[in-house]
């Protein structure tokens, strides 16, 4: 069985891929990395996201080596401007 | 006592700073961010603010808790806004207080450098011009923790 994740992209990031969601199956023990380089894998205009974003998993900022499970809600967070 | 808040509505300041406050405080000051008409030399018109609001509540009571143990303060409210602003309209709102003044000014200080490191609200500048930009932020930092052996948070 593979992974399903929950990807959510925000403010430069949609607008960049043109959706706030996207679900992803990935092979078990995949990575925060790996996801990446799934998505950027799929060639414009995914190759345009960062190689290395910041990503949370679940609400929190993750590291690219951190391990997903399914259901995980995986945030791409552009460069915050908060205040 | 800790209040944080992410909301669409107006920001009431003077609610804001009326959670704060203590019988043995001798200090208590509100911060306010303020859309303002200008941006690198360009008119502006307005500001979109986004946040992503299921991680947004709870960072800022992370951050407010930090100013807690760090500060000496126990009395931290913390409202942003989000959505169409005008200008001069309050984006966010910080308050603090503490038995001296030196306490409320350091954590003010470290509360709004900490939603600029790390709150997940994003900002677009709209123009006079009829064009607009979201607004170069700071990437945040990937969390102290070692590797993938890491204990994931729940």
């Amino acid at each position: 069985m593979p992974l399903s994740i929950r990807a959510l992209f925000f403010a430069a990031y949609r607008d960049l891929l043109g959706t706030p969601r996207l679900d992803v199956d990935l092979p078990n023990g995949s990575t925060v990395a790996d996801l990446v380089l799934e998505l950027r894998g799929r060639g414009a205009p995914f190759d345009s996201l960062p190689t290395e974003p910041a990503v949370a998993v679940n609400r929190h900022y993750a590291l690219p080596s951190d391990p997903l499970q399914s259901g995980d809600e995986v945030a791409f967070i552009p460069p915050v401007a908060g205040g | 006592m800790i209040h944080v808040a992410v909301t669409s509505d107006p920001i009431d300041t003077i609610a804001v700073l009326a959670r704060v406050g203590a019988d043995d405080h001798g200090a208590a000051l509100l911060f306010l961010g303020v859309v303002r008409n200008h941006a690198d030399g360009r008119s502006v018109s307005g500001m979109t603010y986004e946040a992503y609001e299921e991680m947004a509540t709870p960072v800022l009571k992370e951050i407010a808790s930090e100013v807690v143990k760090r500060c000496g303060t126990d009395r931290v409210t913390i409202v942003h806004r989000v959505g169409e602003l005008a200008i001069g309209e309050v984006s966010v709102a910080i308050a603090v207080s503490s038995p001296h003044r030196a306490e409320a000014y350091e954590a003010s200080r470290y509360v709004i450098e900490e939603i600029k490191k790390r709150l997940p609200i994003w900002k677009k500048e709209h123009y006079t011009d009829g064009t607009d930009k979201w607004v170069e932020g700071m990437k945040p930092a990937a969390p102290e923790r070692a590797g993938s052996l890491a204990e994931r948070p729940i």
